[in-house]
């Protein structure tokens, strides 16, 4: 029910139709391109049309200009296959011999050192606008200095540092006070447990019939 | 009677009961019971679960509050009193509670870990780095296996010590030092944070998930019961286990608490209290997290869909946009009907949401893996993670206090702590010797050492304390006085339902549940997933035996805390005997006096 809609679209001013169908699409020296406007922008997203696939061939031609600084124009890039995906197959084709095609290896290279410019002429990206079998070219990772984890773990491990220096510090002190203070009692403390501040088992109480009181004692206490 | 130096107590009622809920509300609350609950037929696993509380944690929770709350010590120090014989419990409850809180703290040195990366900007594991890509796993599985733990590919290979992972161990240790420095002094006001902040972050939580996509159906598929589930021991045995560990019992760290509280306590009301308290948490925590998990599970059902969408584009070449979510499957159909194998060829994958849901994940998979990928679709990602981790890291550093205190109160009840060295520095050695020993979960198949103590440790130890606790309260120290001393503490005796839990009920429930447990263990050879880049069917784990050296140890570390309760009721046996002999010196008889005095004083009670 969906027939395949293949508009042979290609645009020569020089070329007779015999000569473009034999050139394009040359699967060594050629490539697919297919564009996802929708995807990219959304309700932004504009048709594509013929003066849209005129700004295709304009930057590729400037892409191969930028590359080996021969004079390619508009009518040197040649593209086929168009379909409604958006997506068509092109070759580049020699400005100074028109029937030679430019090596497929020139091609990829010429793309992908403008890639950056190709993608921003259609507001696309590397997703959005995909040459088939041309790798884009990733960015350089931003090489940091510090990782920022580094960077929180020694905030964090800094208050906890200085915290605990506080603490020691504060019960250094007050145990020094409670020294100066209680020199005196200081011989009850050595019988019988001091505190800990955490706990203390009962001293046991031995009578003298060596029960241990600490624990029996606690029976007369309990109330019906 | 004694006049001597007062045990340290509580500001106040609150700090006691803050501290008792944080050390049962942990991340077992949180990563343990809602995939419980998703396996075991959602919203009927509440059953045995609620049955399990009743009948087998309130009572054991309100045995361990009022036995410490009226002996005023420690584990060892109860026990011992009870009787000499029972000072095993009392050494089996601090050995399991060292061991626990070495694998548990290293649990929070892989969230604080994530805790400090969570400020990243992307998050670092969004995105495979640059010398990982072309390979099989997410990224978030290679932020997890790799760069954090460094994992190697079995437990033989031990692999370096990660430096990063020290770090975190160090910074966590160095956190829980300075909480517990000096005993709850500390303690109670380090609670009034963290065991109230992770219920503020899951309320937030909660209100955002919610709002989610895709969190209707991952609650309904959490909470619609499946009856069938119940017809499966196994269902009964996971919630008779979870209750047990959920609320912490046999460690130790509760006697220890409440042996600083006042004589007269409700320790009834505290019981229900902390009881209630923690399960209500773990149904409130488990509505947040599976309202995510339902959001995740839809999010990657739909970029399945536009994957499966994008592949029929490219193919056929149709308009960009054109096939969306509501008509891929009328394009589906007609496109399957004339270039069939074309559409074969594809390779389209099944996308439908059941199939995500039911990818459960539980503990560490569920945090760092599950939780972290979800919280990438999230918009303001950083805020979320930071949230996520600081909740997880306050809920074990409240258990983690327990775990430590029922380590520290029984050392210094039984005076092993020299007199001139200062209580911070004894905490400090504490932590130092544990922050040591614990380095061997940051070797390269550290991950896989946890499990093993996760599994051995804080399991069948844990029941076989239980069940001599609760013996030694009801049938050696006595119910009826027992009873006494809760009228005594409370005002009125426990009532009946106490008295025939703590009789027969939960002591049988315990042996049941022991005995299915170590049978269920016994019966197949037990096996790890281990990360191994070599397998077949990598990024899948492969499940490797252990080997017999390594099942050597997990079977000491199930029978290690155990021994010393037949240990030390031998040697006072021995003991006894020997002094005995000596019958011509009555006075230096202690045992044989004490002994006959008590039974006496059995006879006595009346009340």
């Amino acid at each position: 029910m969906f027939p395949r809609l293949h508009f042979a679209v290609c645009f020569t001013a020089v070329l007779g139709p015999t000569l473009v169908h034999t050139l394009c699409p040359d699967t060594a020296d050629g490539y697919k391109v297919r564009l996802s406007i929708k995807t990219a922008l959304g309700d932004d997203a504009y048709k594509w049309d013929e003066s849209e696939m005129f700004l295709f061939r304009a930057t590729l031609a400037f892409a191969m200009r930028k590359y080996n600084q021969k004079p390619y124009e508009v009518s040197d890039v040649l593209v086929c296959n168009e379909t409604q995906r958006v997506s068509f197959w092109f070759v580049v084709t020699d400005p100074e011999n028109t029937s030679e095609l430019i090596s497929g290896k020139d091609v990829e290279r010429a793309v992908r050192i403008s890639r950056n410019r190709i993608n921003n002429a259609f507001l696309l990206t590397d997703e959005t606008l995909e040459f088939l079998n041309i790798p884009p070219t990733l960015a350089v990772p931003a090489e940091s200095g510090t990782p920022p984890w580094l960077i929180v773990f020694g905030v964090v491990i800094g208050v906890v540092g200085v915290g605990i220096i506080a603490l020691l510090i504060s019960s250094f002190i007050q145990k020094r006070r409670k020294k100066g203070v209680t020199e005196g009692e200081e011989e009850d403390c050595e019988e019988e447990a001091c505190d800990k501040g955490n706990g203390v088992s009962h001293p046991v109480e031995e009578g003298a019939d060596g029960v241990n009181r600490g624990f029996v004692g606690d029976i007369p206490f309990t109330k019906l | 009677i004694v006049t001597g130096e007062e045990r340290a107590k509580w500001d106040n009622k609150i700090q006691y009961l803050l501290t008792c809920i944080g050390f049962a509300v942990g991340l077992g609350n949180v990563w343990r019971f809602p995939y419980l609950c998703q396996t075991y037929g959602g919203g009927a696993f509440l059953i045995p679960y609620l049955i399990a509380l009743v009948f087998e944690g309130l009572p054991l929770l309100y045995l361990e509050l009022a036995i410490g709350q009226k002996l005023r010590k420690g584990s060892i120090g109860v026990w011992n009193t009870i009787s000499p014989y029972l000072g095993g419990v009392g050494v089996a409850s601090m050995i399991v509670s060292f061991l626990v809180s070495l694998f548990y703290n290293t649990l929070l040195a892989w969230v604080l870990w994530y805790f400090f990366h969570s400020f990243e900007e992307p998050l670092p594991w969004k995105e495979c780095p640059f010398e990982s890509l072309n390979k099989d796993y997410t990224p978030v599985n290679y932020f997890w296996y790799r760069k954090t733990l460094n994992i190697t590919a079995n437990i033989e290979t031990n692999g370096p010590l990660q430096w990063q992972i020290i770090l975190c161990l160090a910074t966590a240790w160095a956190i829980v030092y300075i909480c517990f420095i000096r005993g709850i002094e500390t303690i109670g006001k380090a609670v009034y944070i963290t065991a109230t902040f992770p219920y503020l972050v899951l309320t937030i939580f909660l209100i955002r998930a919610l709002t989610l996509p895709g969190a209707t159906s991952g609650l309904m598929y959490l909470f619609t019961p499946e009856w069938e589930t119940l017809k499966n021991p196994k269902v009964w045995l996971d919630a008779a286990t979870q209750i047990f560990f959920s609320l912490s019992l046999a460690f130790g760290g509760l006697i220890a608490f409440s042996s600083y509280n006042p004589p007269k306590n409700n320790c009834e009301m505290d019981a229900l209290l902390v009881g209630c308290i923690n399960s209500a948490t773990s149904l409130y925590a488990s509505i947040p997290i599976f309202s995510i998990l339902g959001f995740k599970a839809h999010s990657d059902s739909n970029n399945c869909q536009y994957r499966n969408i994008l592949a029929l584009t490219n193919e056929f070449d149709i308009g960009d946009q054109n096939i969306t979510l509501e008509n891929y499957d009328n394009w589906l159909k007609d496109l399957n009907g004339t270039y069939a194998d074309r559409v074969a060829r594809l390779d389209l994958k099944d996308c439908n949401i059941e199939s995500f849901l039911e990818q459960s994940a539980s503990g560490t998979g569920l945090a760092f893996i599950v939780f972290t990928e979800a919280v990438i679709e999230m918009p303001g990602s950083q805020v979320w993670a930071v949230l996520f981790f600081i909740m997880l890291f306050s809920l074990g550093l409240s258990s983690m206090f327990g775990n430590l205190e029922g380590v520290l109160t029984p050392l210094l009840d039984l005076n092993m702590v020299p007199k001139w060295m200062p209580k911070e520095l004894f905490t400090g050695l504490l932590c130092v010797v544990s922050f040591t020993v614990a380095l061997i979960f940051t070797m390269g198949s550290g991950n896989y050492w946890l499990e093993i103590f996760n599994s051995y440790v804080g399991s069948v130890p844990l029941l076989v304390i239980a069940f001599f606790e609760i013996i030694a309260v009801a049938y050696i120290y006595g119910i009826r006085r027992f009873s006494c001393d809760i009228e005594e503490m409370t005002g009125s005796k426990p009532n009946i339902f106490w008295q025939a839990c703590w009789t027969v009920v939960s002591p049988l429930m315990l042996l049941v549940v022991f005995v299915a447990y170590v049978v269920i263990q016994a019966m197949e050879h037990p096996t790890y997933p281990a990360w191994n880049p070599e397998y077949v069917d990598f990024p899948m784990t492969e499940d490797q035996p252990y080997p017999d050296w390594v099942f050597a140890i997990c079977v000491l570390l199930s029978t290690l805390p155990c021994i010393p309760i037949p240990i030390v009721a031998l040697y006072k046996f021995i003991q006894f005997t020997v002094q005995k002999s000596r019958r011509e010196h009555p006075g230096q008889n202690p045992y044989e006096n004490d002994e006959a005095k008590e039974l006496n004083v059995f006879k006595l009670i009346q009340c």
